[in-house]
């Protein structure tokens, strides 16, 4: 599929995606929506989505992105999924796992790092870091024993 | 923090830890393995003994030095690594390298591949139990490391990638060293497939195991040999041509046996096809600059940029974030052992513990490129 029919295969699925052109398309949905799109980009034959090939989170200091970048093995064509969560307090956002099995072990990097909650997660639990340790890559994380600021 | 006890439960499954210290985890990675008697049930690994938080030290760091941090990702990669954010900072830059800095590279990212798999097969012999293979693997190796010192400085974390091309010109004796070490490699080669390839043991222990199937590497996300074991093209140096690959003839090697015994014959080639590219390379190094012109203080426009490029494990991915300013706002590794370690569970389930020696030494991970 070319730029232009993605752009409006995914404006049929959520009409309000903010289209952003970069390296790759870029498509910005709502934390809610996203499951509901990643799952019919991965099933529908004409999209076909069936790598990930990174999945990341991104603290822009009023909300997060979940962003997803993948690519299609048959009809080669990429591209980026950004899921926006405006709520810093409590963030969540439902759990790609079982559309790609790599989205597991990301999911579980994201959740440590940022907090990020993902509901029906397989087995959600901290990977590097301990139950006690707050959520690094936040830019608000602020560790006085540690963090040397110059 | 909860402590597991080690009971029996009524199935009569158990946990054990495996690592994380244990010679054969390859690094510092802890595994707990359910067992039943002695068939595995279920694996889960527990990272972050050697979590460095490379990703939050980059954002403090300025475009030009956290490409150093990165030489300890993968440490047996650690040209490709360096060469991978160099890239990204020229991309963002859109900033073009001369050719000698190119051809350059490639030899570099050449040598590098051939050390790492050289350390893999070492590795792989000593972990089923043959301990020539140690000594073989590591006599080879030992002249890679004598010409990156004599060139970069160092054996193991070159440092040698900037923006722009090269840190330095290579040493004149660098051409003459490469030749010397593929007559002698040619002439070893041979040895590697007397003592492993054509072993009647080493072929029990690792053929039909741990199986792979191709939809299962695709869900998982795996790159590099492991993925190309089980039939699925995916070199980067193939599908996404950088820094002048696609000016060289070399073939990507592909299996379908989807068991150990495919990723070990898959790198094997992948070390035969190294040589072919050097080969092609070493008496074509074109004169010129080494380093483009750049400013002193990088400044990347804002935006994001993603460049990948093809390890001795599998494809890094580089993510890059920037807001304007002089520092990286948010960089993402995507390396390739975190996706290859997410399919151990389902390639050891069923399996035995000795098997599960046979697929961690066949998947190939360091751990600190896992951490980061």
């Amino acid at each position: 599929m070319t730029t232009e029919e993605l752009k409006q295969f995914i404006s049929l699925q959520v009409p309000e995606t903010v289209f952003e052109e970069a390296q790759f398309l870029n498509a910005i949905v709502d934390g809610s929506k996203a499951h509901a799109v990643l799952k019919t980009l991965r099933e529908h034959p004409e999209t076909d989505f069936d790598y990930l090939f990174c999945e990341s989170g991104v603290d822009w200091k009023e909300f997060f992105y979940v962003v997803y970048h993948m690519v299609s093995r048959r009809h080669k064509h990429t591209l980026v999924l950004k899921a926006k969560i405006s709520d810093r307090v409590n963030p969540q956002i439902e759990s790609a796992a079982y559309i790609w099995k790599t989205a597991e072990m990301h999911e579980l990097e994201i959740f440590d790092l940022f907090g990020i909650k993902f509901i029906n997660h397989p087995h959600l639990r901290r990977l590097f870091l301990d139950d006690t340790w707050g959520f690094p890559l936040r830019k608000d994380y602020v560790d006085e024993t540690n963090i040397v600021s110059l | 923090m909860e402590i597991d006890q080690p009971a029996i439960t009524d199935t009569g499954d158990f946990v054990i830890n495996m690592g994380p210290q244990h010679p054969s985890t390859h690094g510092v990675l802890h595994l707990k393995v359910t067992l039943n008697g002695e068939t595995i049930k279920n694996i889960e690994p527990h990272l972050g003994y050697i979590h460095r938080s490379i990703e939050k030290m980059s954002e403090a760091a300025s475009y030009r030095n956290f490409i150093y941090l990165t030489s300890r990702m993968d440490y047996l990669s650690a040209h490709m690594n360096n060469q991978a954010c160099a890239m990204a900072v020229e991309k963002g830059l859109q900033l073009e390298i001369p050719p000698r800095a190119k051809v350059i590279r490639m030899l570099m990212s050449e040598l590098t591949r051939l050390a790492s798999h050289q350390l893999w097969w070492a590795a792989l012999g000593l972990d089923l139990g043959a301990i020539t293979p140690y000594f073989l693997g590591f006599r080879d190796r030992e002249e890679i490391l004598d010409i990156f010192e004599e060139t970069c400085g160092a054996r193991l974390t070159m440092n040698f990638n900037v923006p722009g091309g090269l840190m330095y010109d290579i040493h004149p004796n660098f051409a003459g060293r490469v030749k010397t070490f593929l007559k002698n490699f040619r002439d070893h080669l041979p040895e590697y497939h007397q003592l492993l390839t054509g072993n009647i043991i080493f072929e029990e222990r690792t053929k039909g195991v741990g199986i792979l199937t191709p939809e299962d590497a695709v869900s998982f996300g795996c790159t590099g040999a492991v993925a190309r074991a089980s039939g699925i093209s995916c070199d980067v140096r193939k599908w996404y041509p950088y820094d002048g690959y696609e000016t060289v003839q070399f073939e990507e090697p592909i299996e379908t046996g989807c068991d150990c015994y495919s990723r070990y014959s898959v790198r094997i080639k992948e070390m035969e096809q190294s040589v072919k590219i050097i080969e092609q390379l070493i008496d074509n190094i074109p004169e010129g600059e080494f380093q483009a012109k750049t400013k002193v203080v990088l400044k990347v426009p804002k935006g994001e940029y993603y460049v990948r490029v093809e390890t001795a494990r599998g494809e890094l991915g580089v993510y890059l974030v920037s807001d304007g300013s002089s520092n990286p706002y948010r960089i993402k590794y995507r390396s390739p052992g975190f996706s290859n370690l997410s399919a151990l569970n389902t390639m050891a389930k069923g399996n035995k513990i000795g098997d599960l020696v046979a697929i961690m030494a066949t998947l190939d991970l360091v751990i600190p490129d896992i951490d980061r």
